[in-house]
């Protein structure tokens, strides 16, 4: 089977600092893979090469067997979800964040998906409305979730997704996570929650200071 | 008519205003005493240049040495312009184009309309006019443009992330800087005659220029810098803010 991303020998250096070294590994398509390390280790890093934010400064990607250097960036993003470590937010109420992803492609927001995506995580639809200032940090991070999904992702990249959650929420998003990799979704999540790494995960990816220190299979 | 004739002798005397600003930085502890001399000199020095080559030029009366001096004015603009976007690539190219696409219209219009006849002495100092305005507009536009896309990094790529291209990606950026550029333009519009006589108003009615016409002159004025700094922002912001990004649609 042709791994969904490959990464070979990648080095991603910024100035002289070799922030990732050496890395090589195969993601299949339904893996779902935890990725732990202490703090600065890399684990950002290597989610933004995977999502083509940045590219390898040595070595090479391979999504679905083509050189990423090759495929078409936006195209490619567009398959891929994304939620960053510290969630942002853009322009002024929820809306305007969740028919973004409708926007870019020529396309008018699907009230129903939104209305499903919020009763997955039973959150009231009437956040739709509301200003992303008065939304409260977990709030901001559910909703830049259900926007990395409104169009169901075939990767999805979580930087810490439930940081900012209570345990209850946290909950409720491991669940749909769980669900949505049932469904075929390829799942990256960095978690510093030891618990949370190997509740559902496949594998866990250990990095520490910029190399892969470990590839564990789980159960 | 009771027209203002600067004789040299008074020039001279006004010269002593000068003093008045060094003698102020002496005391002050300003130490803006050599800063001051120094443009005081070049002032003079360049604008004794400038009459003598204008009056050259309008001498002349032709129409392909007018377009090489406004081509000149637009290049050393397009310079000055270029240095307040030190993160801008290619400013001086982009800020070239924009500057003499804004300028061309605006004059264009004006020539087309008969508001003024393509002759040096009504090219050159209209033109003159217009470039230093869309100058100053191109600054605001690359200081704003830059600083937006330092702060707003994590905004833009959250949308490259969501599969967005780069123009859409940029593009409240991009509006926010063209409207920074155009904002002091808008501005003196509004306040135009309630706060400031502009100086070519005043310069027309001290040359004995009745304030009746003299208000004509400046409505056409107002018209043609809010043209050239909308077309010049405009383009100058949606030529720059590619420089940003590589051709992976990364930001750098
Ligand atoms: N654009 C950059 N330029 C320079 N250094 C960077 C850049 N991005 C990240 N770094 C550095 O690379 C290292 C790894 O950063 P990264 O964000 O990947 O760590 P992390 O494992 O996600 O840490 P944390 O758990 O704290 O989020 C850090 O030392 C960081 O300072
Ligand atoms: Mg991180």
């Amino acid at each position: 089977m042709t791994p969904q991303i490959a990464f070979h020998k990648v080095f991603y250096r910024s100035g002289e600092k070799a922030i990732l070294k050496d890395l090589s590994l195969e993601i299949f398509p339904g893996d779902y893979i935890s990725v732990v390390g202490p703090s600065g280790s890399g684990k950002s890093t290597f989610l933004k090469l995977c999502c083509h934010l940045i590219s390898p400064t040595e070595g090479s990607i391979l999504i679905n067997g083509a050189d990423v250097m090759k495929l078409d960036p936006a195209e490619l993003r567009k398959k891929i979800g994304y939620c960053f470590q510290t969630p942002v937010l853009f322009g002024r109420t929820v809306e305007d964040n969740l028919s973004y992803p409708y926007r870019i492609r020529n396309r008018k927001m699907d009230g129903g998906r939104v209305n499903k995506l919020f009763s997955l995580f039973q959150m009231d639809p009437d956040y739709l409305k509301h200003e992303i200032v008065n939304l409260s940090g977990g709030e901001k991070q559910r909703i830049a979730l259900i926007r990395s999904l409104l169009f169901q992702p075939e990767v999805l990249l979580l930087d810490e997704a439930t940081s900012a959650l209570d345990p209850e929420n946290t909950l409720i998003v491991e669940r749909v996570i769980r669900t949505l990799n049932q469904d075929g979704v390829t799942v990256l999540w960095i978690t510093h929650n030891p618990e949370q790494s190997r509740k559902y995960a496949g594998r866990l990816l250990a990095i520490e200071n910029g190399e892969i220190k470990s590839m564990e299979a789980l159960k | 008519m009771n027209e203002a004739n600067i004789s040299f002798s008074s020039l001279m005397i006004a010269s002593l205003l000068v003093f008045v600003s060094l003698l102020f930085s002496y005391f002050q502890k300003l130490k803006l005493e050599k800063e001051i001399l120094v443009s005081v000199l070049r002032a003079v020095v360049q604008l004794i240049a400038v009459g003598y080559v204008l009056q050259y030029i309008f001498g002349l009366e032709n129409p392909l040495f007018t377009t090489l001096f406004v081509l000149l004015m637009t290049f050393n603009a397009s310079h000055n312009a270029a240095k307040r976007g030190k993160g801008i690539r290619n400013g001086l190219l982009i800020s070239f184009v924009s500057i003499g696409a804004g300028t061309g219209a605006t004059l264009a219009v004006l020539v087309a309309s008969g508001a003024i006849r393509y002759v040096p002495n009504q090219i050159i100092p209209v033109g003159g006019m217009i470039i230093s305005n869309a100058m100053v507009a191109l600054g605001l536009c690359y200081r704003q443009i830059t600083a937006d896309f330092q702060s707003r990094r994590d905004e833009i790529e959250t949308k490259l992330s969501l599969g967005a291209d780069i123009l859409p990606s940029s593009i409240e950026i991009i509006r926010d800087s063209i409207r920074t550029g155009m904002v002091p333009t808008i501005d003196s519009a509004k306040t135009l005659g309630i706060v400031s006589l502009p100086g070519m108003m005043t310069g027309l009615i001290l040359a004995g220029t009745s304030p009746v016409q003299a208000v004509r002159y400046q409505i056409m004025v107002t018209f043609m810098l809010l043209s050239t700094t909308a077309v010049s922002s405009f383009l100058a912001c949606y030529l720059c803010y590619r420089g940003f990004f590589n051709d992976r649609k990364q930001l750098l």
